[in-house]
């Protein structure tokens, strides 16, 4: 399964942290800074997974890719392929995109609900759930066109019984 | 630069109000981007907490307004700093009827709380009601939250609905709760195990998304249990067919893959259930060379595919033509300049290596290449691979280069790690005496406090024991050997204290065994060691304890002890140490040296290391005493099981820790209100007339949950549900650990009251195993040397050492004692467990009472296949209609099983049908295609004469 998708800048910053088995934030925290300390410490033009078994504890794996100012890293154990949670990864970022149009950091900061709800129709629990992104975008929309539908109906009802109220 | 370009960026959304976020977030997350130091950062998050500390206490909070606050909660919980006090917020903001506050408070609480935390309490009911919503967005959202936040005690509050979505008409929601309940299974087996049978369910399912999504749960099940899956083999080949072959929906491509994150899944669960299988492997043959045939390498996920299928080949029974094309795609893998393809490449290598050997002589340029690469990554992936084609004739080579390596690494983790793998293979493989101290030298040299302890031991115990050769001149050849070069070692500043601990054991054991130093020379530089590592109490008493030995070995000689004044000076210090532990060696290093010859030489006599000591365990030299005692009126002496009551008292307690260690004490609690239940749904089901096939299919289970569940021991679940039957079934159950310790005598005194003899023996038996540890590496050498020319894999070792112990320790061990002590090995085969049972009785019980389930799974196993077969000869009648059948007796308690038995298989053979036909049912009702497709189908020859559902179901509507 996969254990955690972290996004974090170029900096370390965390942008997205998503742990698919509970951690303390403390725990979280420090994952966070070691593997940003071994990212970025990895020369260019090598491969993209690191051994991560100091950092999560033993059968874990740590995929990662390099994008603009984001390190999108994936953690996942043996029952994975590297080179598919790669594509994952490539997947994830691919919806992004689309979503936010030459998407940029500042989107996943500002977005960080729809992100985690992209996030959440990739990976479900821990294990993929759907690696197509034009089907994830799909999902999206929806999610996003009735949650507008559900504001509006609010809003609505509420300017209807005021007006009634008066 | 880009803070720059990012302000700007920001200012301009700010203006827009693109993102509908206040003024306030958007320069928090401003300050925080310019913040210099991780301190400024810390300040800024600080004065962040207090603010929104105030804002949540404000009556009235606009809901918007809050939706923000808990995502600026989340943020801040992120950067790495509490935001408990928030908590209570997002927990109540799940309970709002809104969707996107409700998913908002979803989306925090999975973030905030541990699946134990206290808040849970509050959120399963709002669960509860939202995973019956006509939303499907709403049961989304709290099927995602239950993935998260339901833990085993809170698992029966949510399971009906859960299982209830399985059936949902959105594939979405079908998908999800297949995974959620993957979820449940995997923190908590038992709560689920009567429903892995949807598991097997849901691979039939129309949408392709929802059968791979069931392929996850399955790959755990035969990860487990591979056994009870094969007959599986067939529809999961089918079904990898129809995937390679393109017959989903092109929205599955990838990458113009066809659907690759399914084909990975299914090349993994072939993997496991084609291992050690011909039979089953066979089958698999085509498919994967197909697939290898087929495959894109020029896409990332196209090369995924390859490996897995490499993997695949690896593990499954071997085919020669598949084991060649693996080896071709695996040199392309090397020759690539992806980093990526190498690392996977030599990875792939390594799982091959096993079977054909000669395949690592092809790439030798390459894996040196690897070998030498800067990546770290791709560096210890390489000597992952040479860890396991090592053998004698390259040991050298290998070892020397991980030493290296281990050396210029500074990560303490792989350093332990690279160490214990050197330590290993100079064991096993060494070439010489000579080498082997050498590397073990610069092994502890360089991670010495690092490696484990018993590695320090095994090397003192093989110094002492040598190779285990008869000419007693190479073993003293390697001991002076190790002397010379520890005497050399010690001038080297900062050694670890377990190299030092070595050191001064070996110096003092050997030091002046051979003539060559004198005792003062040695007792100089024991002083030197204690002198320049004082700070180290353990290495001092292992100084001084060599240091005793030495001037023992000299008075037993006849030669006058005369004490350097920096010894004298050390044992005086030592006589007023504050460790009770190192003046006593003190004090009994004075007293010894104050002896005459002979005395010391019946207390520490010379190169006795070999020798066993026999621990007397129920001490029966006190007996004399004892029985003095008792006549004299004393009590005797109760064992401790009787003082406690009856001699089952610890089986019933066993019993209870068995059952706490599977599920926690609440469970039962939960299970109390489901007698009623139960005993509704069976003439509910057969009063129903027309059920849907998934609500009917949910039902059958039970008698198979039933089933499954009485086997396990203690599950409280059906001793609830079958009231009358409880007790035929419950008996056998708390009597099982005894019944089945009866089978092998060595367990039996476990637990009895007067084991002492058997455990005295098998204590002995465990120093013997201990002891013998290292001499068994001769004959091991020997044999490898001789046969095991290729890659020696693991088991081939372990199950080496099993027989070996026994024999060499004889030759080890010349006294009678130690002989003795043989025979007990050989009375009692398996040796390792012993010790645990004697040590442990909860382990002796917990151990036995799986076996029930395991045989009677054995039983359910063999007739479900002879009934697979069965349903095989008559597939023309509709899975709908067997189902139907089978419920309609299921209110008669014996026929019961059976049904429950069959009716399954039905499913996974319906399931063929309805996956071949997977194209059409998502492409729509369009009867003239489906036609074809059915027609198509049996051209293929896949099941020729079952009738499609579906198709009846598209010619229909």
């Amino acid at each position: 399964m996969i254990r955690a998708v972290l996004v974090m800048n170029t900096q370390g910053r965390p942008r997205i942290t998503k742990f698919y088995e509970f951690w303390p934030v403390e725990k979280q925290h420090e994952a966070i800074r070691n593997v940003f300390s071994v990212l970025c410490s990895r020369a260019e033009h090598v491969s993209n997974f690191v051994d991560a078994e100091s950092i999560f504890g033993p059968d874990s794996r740590l995929v990662y890719k390099h994008f603009a100012t984001l390190y999108f890293v994936f953690i996942f154990d043996s029952s994975e392929n590297e080179l598919a949670m790669l594509d994952l990864i490539q997947v994830f970022v691919e919806t992004l995109d689309k979503c936010f149009r030459n998407v940029c950091e500042l989107d996943i900061v500002f977005n960080y609900s729809k992100i985690h709800a992209i996030l959440d129709e990739i990976i479900f629990g821990g294990q993929v759930l759907e690696t197509s992104s034009t089907e994830v975008m799909k999902a999206v929309e929806e999610i996003t066109k009735l949650e507008a539908a559900s504001n509006a109906i609010n809003l609505v009802s509420k300017s209807v019984s005021n007006w009634r109220s008066r | 630069m880009e803070q720059l370009k990012t302000i700007g960026r920001e200012l301009a959304m700010g203006s827009q109000g693109g993102f509908g976020q206040s003024k306030e977030f958007l320069d928090l997350v401003k300050s925080i981007g310019e913040a210099r130091s991780k301190a400024e950062e810390d300040r800024i998050v600080l004065r962040e907490i207090e603010t929104l500390k105030r804002r949540l206490l404000e009556p009235d909070i606009p809901k918007r307004k809050m939706k923000e606050y808990i995502i600026r909660l989340l943020y801040v919980e992120m950067l790495g700093h509490d935001a408990s006090f928030g908590y209570i917020h997002a927990v109540k903001m799940t309970h709002d009827d809104a969707l996107p506050l409700k998913r908002t408070g979803y989306l925090a609480v999975t973030l905030f709380l541990s699946d134990d935390h206290d808040l849970i309490i509050l959120i399963v009911n709002t669960i509860q009601k939202d995973l019956r919503s006509d939303n499907y967005l709403v049961v989304c959202a709290a099927l995602n939250a239950v993935c998260k936040l339901i833990n085993d005690e809170t698992i029966p509050a949510v399971l009906p609905q859960v299982v209830e979505l399985l059936g949902h008409s959105k594939e979405a929601v079908r998908k999800k709760a297949v995974m959620a309940l993957h979820r449940f299974y995997q923190k908590s087996p038992g709560a689920v195990s009567h429903l892995v049978s949807n598991f097997r369910k849901r691979l039939c399912d129309n949408d392709p998304g929802v059968m791979g999504a069931s392929l996850c749960p399955l790959f755990d099940l035969v990860t487990i249990d591979a056994k009870s899956y094969k007959d599986l083999v067939s529809s999961f080949v089918s079904i990898l067919k129809q995937v390679a072959e393109r017959r989903l929906p092109k929205s599955y491509d990838y990458h113009q893959m066809p659907a690759p994150f399914i084909q990975v899944k299914l090349l993994k669960i072939l993997a496991l259930l084609g291992s050690g299988d011909k039979q089953a492997s066979e089958s698999m043959y085509t498919v994967l060379g197909d697939i290898i045939r087929k495959s894109d390498s020029s896409t990332n996920i196209g090369n995924a595919v390859l490996y897995e299928c490499i993997c695949c080949v690896a593990s499954i029974h071997p085919n020669p033509k598949l084991l060649e094309s693996a080896a071709d795609v695996i040199a392309k893998f090397l020759k690539s300049d992806s980093h990526n393809l190498k690392y996977m490449g030599i990875d792939a290598l390594g799982r091959l290596i096993k079977l054909s050997p000669q395949i690592a002589e092809q790439h030798q340029l390459a894996v040196i290449d690897c070998l030498e690469d800067p990546d770290d990554t791709l560096k210890r992936k390489t000597f992952e691979l040479l860890y396991k084609m090592t053998k004698s004739s390259n040991v050298e080579v290998i070892v020397d280069r991980m030493v290296d390596y281990m050396i210029s690494i500074s990560d303490d983790h792989y350093k332990t790690y690279i160490a214990s793998r050197c330590v290993e293979l100079a064991e096993q493989f060494a070439p010489s005496n000579h080498w082997f101290i050498q590397t073990m030298n610069k092994v502890f040299e360089h991670a010495g406090d690092l490696v484990n302890i018993k590695v320090a031991h095994n090397l003192m115990r093989l110094i002492a024991e040598g190779f285990g050769e008869d000419d007693d001149a190479t073993d003293s050849q390697l001991r002076s050997s190790a002397v010379e070069s520890y005497l050399r070692i010690i001038g080297e500043p900062k050694l670890p204290s377990m190299f030092l601990q070595v050191i001064c054991w070996v110096l003092g054991e050997y030091g002046t065994a051979d003539g060559k130093h004198s005792a003062s020379y040695i007792s100089g530089k024991l002083c030197d060691i204690a002198e320049a590592y004082s700070n180290d109490e353990t290495v001092k008493a292992y100084a001084i304890s060599a240091l005793m030995k030495i001037y023992a070995f000299e008075v037993a000689a006849g030669r006058k002890v005369d004490m350097l004044p920096e010894c004298q000076s050390f044992i005086e210090e030592l006589l007023a140490s504050h460790s009770t532990d190192l003046q006593q060696r003190a004090y009994e290093l004075q007293a010894v040296v104050g002896l005459d010859a002979q005395a010391v030489q019946a207390i520490l006599p010379r190169d006795t290391r070999c020798e066993e000591i026999e621990v007397d365990k129920d001490l029966s030299f006190l007996n004399g005493y004892v029985d003095q005692a008792i006549e004299k009126g004393a009590q005797p002496y109760i064992a401790e099981d009787e003082r406690n009551g009856m001699g089952n008292v610890s089986n019933l307690r066993s019993q209870d820790q068995h059952e706490s260690i599977q599920h926690g004490l609440r469970f039962e609690a939960y299970e109390l209100p489901k007698p009623p239940m139960q005993s509704k749904v069976d003439p509910v089901s057969s009063t129903d007339v027309v059920p849907v096939p998934e609500a009917l299919s949910y039902r059958e289970t039970h008698p198979i949950s039933s089933v499954g569940s009485t086997s396990e021991a203690g599950s409280s679940e059906l001793k609830l549900r079958l009231d009358g039957v409880q007790k035929k079934w419950g008996r056998p159950t708390y009597s099982t650990p005894t019944s089945s310790t009866t089978n092998s005598p060595s367990e039996k005194p476990a637990n009895g009251a007067s084991h002492v003899d058997s455990a005295t023996a098998s204590y002995s038996k465990s120093r013997d195993s201990q002891n013998t540890k290292k001499t068994e590496i001769d004959p091991e050498k020997q044999k490898l040397a001789a046969s095991l020319f290729g890659g020696s894999s693991q088991p081939e070792r372990r199950s080496s050492t099993g027989h070996k112990a026994s024999r060499s320790s004889g030759g080890a061990a010349d006294g009678s004692r130690g002989s003795k002590a043989v025979e007990k090995t050989i009375q009692q085969p398996p040796p390792p467990d012993l010790l645990d049972f004697s040590d442990e009785p909860t382990v002796t019980s917990a151990l036995p009472s799986v076996d029930p389930f395991k045989q009677l799974e054995g039983l359910l196993d063999s007739s479900m296949s002879s009934t697979t077969n069965h349903n095989a000869g008559t597939a023309t009648i509709a899975p709908d209609i067997m189902s139907l059948y089978g419920d309609s007796t299921a209110s008669q308690d014996s026929l019961d099983i059976f049904h429950g038995l069959s009716t399954e298989p039905t499913g996974a053979t319906s399931g063929e049908t309805t996956v071949t036909t997977l194209p059409q049912s998502v492409k729509g009702p369009n009867a003239k295609d489906a036609l074809e497709k059915d027609a198509l189908v049996r051209q293929m020859g896949v099941n020729p004469t079952s009738q499609n559902p579906n198709l009846f179901r598209d010619l229909l509507g």
